[in-house]
């Protein structure tokens, strides 16, 4: 049977409109900080974007700035700069990076990035605090740091009360007001309602789909690669967040998603095996990590990123236009900590995701410089080995620094697991017959 | 008769199997990698086959394994050394549910099902700290022939304890012990403990569940199977083959394929496992 031929204006186009995002995004911040304007500063665990984006605020994300040093091969040369600087090899290879971005006046692969004018963090990462403090000591910059309560216990252990839930609601709702008076202050505007709904009514329709794109990737075979080809949708989804572009993106993917599964057309020409990814991607050698995957006709039709890194999208959470602040302080609420839970508690979603997508097997990829993500990984995946009778390969390396991505011992691994795998499949095969 | 050949390239040495078609080694060469891993490659294989008397002919097929597996340009097929390992280990030492392999820089915790099969594994990772190569550094701050260390450690009243874990720091910690007048002995059974704790954190991760079977190069120091024995409270599997336990499960491997007539060409099974220039 031949293959269908793919409609050249649908398929693939998810991956050429969000290469041709991001550098127009990019793009948008050099030319901002040719002007000197304002911009601010944010992570993706609770970027506030829709309040930013209703003051028409440029926002700068410093973890994708300092990922694609990573991806564009020169995250050593930013690394070595910050430790010439006097920062040590151990700390987190992302804040490295952006302090030796900062220390060259902006200077980024893709572009000069803008000072920043306010830093708005949560408490969803302890470095989020650390590294906003080196923009207020470089440049006086003022931080606004939202304090979103956690879980109170593990998931299993029982969720809070309702009583609970509303009252925390409430503390981060009087934050987001005592944020808007900030944003009134350094803008001299006050906020309009309307545009905020306007952008909120945006996040909505990303939200949605966002959370259809990670559903159709359950299709067998999957039509995209959750770890290559999702990095990029998740860095749309990010950058993206609140507008119409971001929207109208979104929608045209999940087009292109169910196009691809009404024709049956895969990443992979020949899927053998469906994978879990958690942790972060191995920036250093992001096309290499995934191909040593795929010449084994593996792929990853999901990863914990496109859960933790979404700033909380993946839940699909709708805000209530009738009462704007109210539901995105909830929505807030929700989201930071379903990806402090997603990294904290991973063991629960990934049995389920195991069900879910149909995986033959999970690959950890703990990370020197984020200990918040890979702090607990050994657990999970003993955690879930025990519950499940599913392979599970742990392979450690880092996100940004290329003196701790060793392939040969990474493809020795990964070979080593599918031959397991493949040996498993013969005996299940035996065992059927 | 039917033969297949196992050459396991490692970091250090080089070793070569031949098993006739009951699954018994008949063959077996053992010698130093070198730079030339090519050449060493045949050397080993040649080696094995004259030390079992067969002719090359007779070989149905030759699998690599190690670190330098593309490199045994003659081989039918690739497989890697924590798959061969579990495999020799089965056939060895049958009804063994945990592998630790130690070799010359990397170590190996494993836990199989009866028939070999893989079912987890770990290693260290980038560093060779609870390796072969600890021992090495070691031997060479002493100035002891390697071949003695475990008999020396084990003649140890009051072993120190080595709290570094770097492979190259403990160069100098073990000649800070010497510089304290401590003796070598001693010196040299804190080296083993320190390897010792660091394999069992890897075993710990898979699990350990006896039947352990010990295989590598260092398996063959009697000082490292005491501490480890004694550290885990069990009695590990040792063979005088273990030094060869990745070359017989690559053969093994290489004797299921020609007895299935599923040998493919060296040309094919070099570009299948291709690594970037």
């Amino acid at each position: 049977m031949g293959t269908p031929l793919a409609d050249s204006t649908i398929v693939g186009r998810g991956g050429r409109d969000g290469a041709r995002l991001i550098r127009d995004w990019f793009g948008t911040l050099a030319a901002a900080a040719e002007r000197g304007d304002p911009s601010v500063y944010v992570f993706v665990m609770g970027s506030m974007a829709e309040i930013l984006r209703a003051f028409d605020l440029p926002l700068v994300f410093p973890e994708i700035n300092s990922l694609q040093t990573a991806v564009r091969r020169v995250s050593h040369e930013y690394l070595g700069a910050a430790e010439d600087y006097g920062y040590s090899p151990d700390i987190c290879g992302y804040v490295k990076a952006d302090v030796a971005m900062q220390l060259q006046g902006g200077k980024h692969p893709m572009g000069r990035i803008p000072k920043p004018a306010l830093a708005v963090l949560t408490n969803a990462c302890n470095t989020y605090m650390k590294w906003a403090e080196i923009w207020e000591r470089m440049y006086k910059t003022p931080c606004f740091t939202l304090d979103v309560p956690g879980s109170r216990s593990a998931p299993q252990n029982g969720a809070s009360t309702a009583a609970d839930d509303e009252n925390d609601r409430r503390y981060v709702e009087a934050q987001i007001r005592e944020l808007i008076l900030v944003c009134e202050k350094l803008t001299g505007r006050t906020l309009d309602l309307d545009k905020l709904a306007t952008v909120l009514r945006h996040t909505n329709d990303m939200a949605a789909s966002w959370k259809r794109v990670l559903e159709l990737n359950r299709h067998r075979p999957s039509p995209y690669n959750a770890l290559v080809d999702g990095t990029v949708y998740l860095g749309v989804l990010n950058a993206l967040r609140g507008s119409a572009l971001g929207a109208e993106y979104f929608r045209d993917l999940v087009e292109e998603l169910e196009y691809k599964n009404a024709h049956d057309m895969g990443a992979l020409a020949d899927e053998r095996a469906r994978l879990l990814f958690v942790g972060v991607p191995c920036y250093p050698i992001f096309r290499r990590f995934h191909e040593i995957f795929a010449d084994h006709g593996g792929t990853f039709v999901s990863s914990s990123y496109l859960w933790f890194a979404a700033g909380g999208l993946d839940l699909g959470f709708q805000y209530d236009l009738s009462r704007p602040l109210e539901s995105l302080a909830e929505g807030v609420l929700k989201s930071v900590r379903h990806a402090g839970d997603s990294m904290l508690f991973p063991d629960r979603a990934l049995l389920d995701a195991a069900e879910l997508y149909e995986a033959d097997g999970i690959v950890y990829h703990p990370v020197k410089s984020c200990r918040t993500v890979s702090t607990g990984l050994a657990g999970s995946r003993r955690a879930v080995m025990k519950e499940r009778d599913i392979p599970c390969l742990f392979i450690e390396s880092d996100m940004m620094d290329q003196r701790v991505v060793s392939e040969a011992q990474m493809k020795n691994r990964i070979d080593a697991f599918f031959e397991g795998l493949e040996a498993r499949r013969l005996r299940l095969a035996g065992s059927a017959a | 008769m039917m033969y297949a050949g196992g050459v396991d390239v490692g970091s250090t040495q080089t070793k070569a199997v031949i098993v006739n078609e009951r699954r018994e080694l008949v063959g077996r060469s053992l010698i130093a990698t070198g730079a030339n891993v090519i050449q060493a490659a045949q050397e080993a294989f040649q080696a094995a086959l004259d030390d079992g008397v067969v002719r090359e002919h007779e070989v149905g097929c030759v699998i690599g394994t190690g670190y330098g597996r593309y490199k045994v340009t003659f081989g039918n097929a690739q497989v890697t050394e924590i798959s061969c390992h579990a495999r020799g280990a089965a056939q060895m030492f049958p009804g063994t549910k945990t592998v630790l392999d130690m070799g010359g820089q990397d170590t190996k915790a494993i836990r199989i099902r009866p028939d070999g099969e893989v079912v987890d594994f770990c290693m260290n990772d980038k560093c060779a700290a609870g390796t072969g190569r600890f021992l090495q550094a070691a031997a060479f701050a002493l100035d002891i022939p390697l071949d003695d260390l475990g008999s020396t450690a084990l003649r140890s009243q009051k072993p120190v304890k080595i709290s570094t874990t770097c492979t190259v720091f403990a160069e100098s910690e073990v000649l800070s012990w010497v510089a304290k007048g401590r003796h070598i002995e001693d010196i040299l059974m804190g080296v083993h403990r320190s390897i010792a704790a660091r394999s069992i954190s890897l075993l710990t991760r898979v699990g350990i569940d006896a039947p352990v079977t010990f295989t590598g190069g260092v398996a063959r120091n009697p000082a490292m199977v005491k501490v480890l024995n004694e550290q885990m409270d069990l009695a590990m599997n040792v063979s005088e083959e273990s030094h060869f336990m990745g070359a017989l499960g690559a053969a093994l491997f290489a004797l299921d394929r020609a007895l299935a007539g599923a040998v493919q060409s060296p040309a094919a099974a070099q570009s299948a496992g291709r690594m970037p220039a």
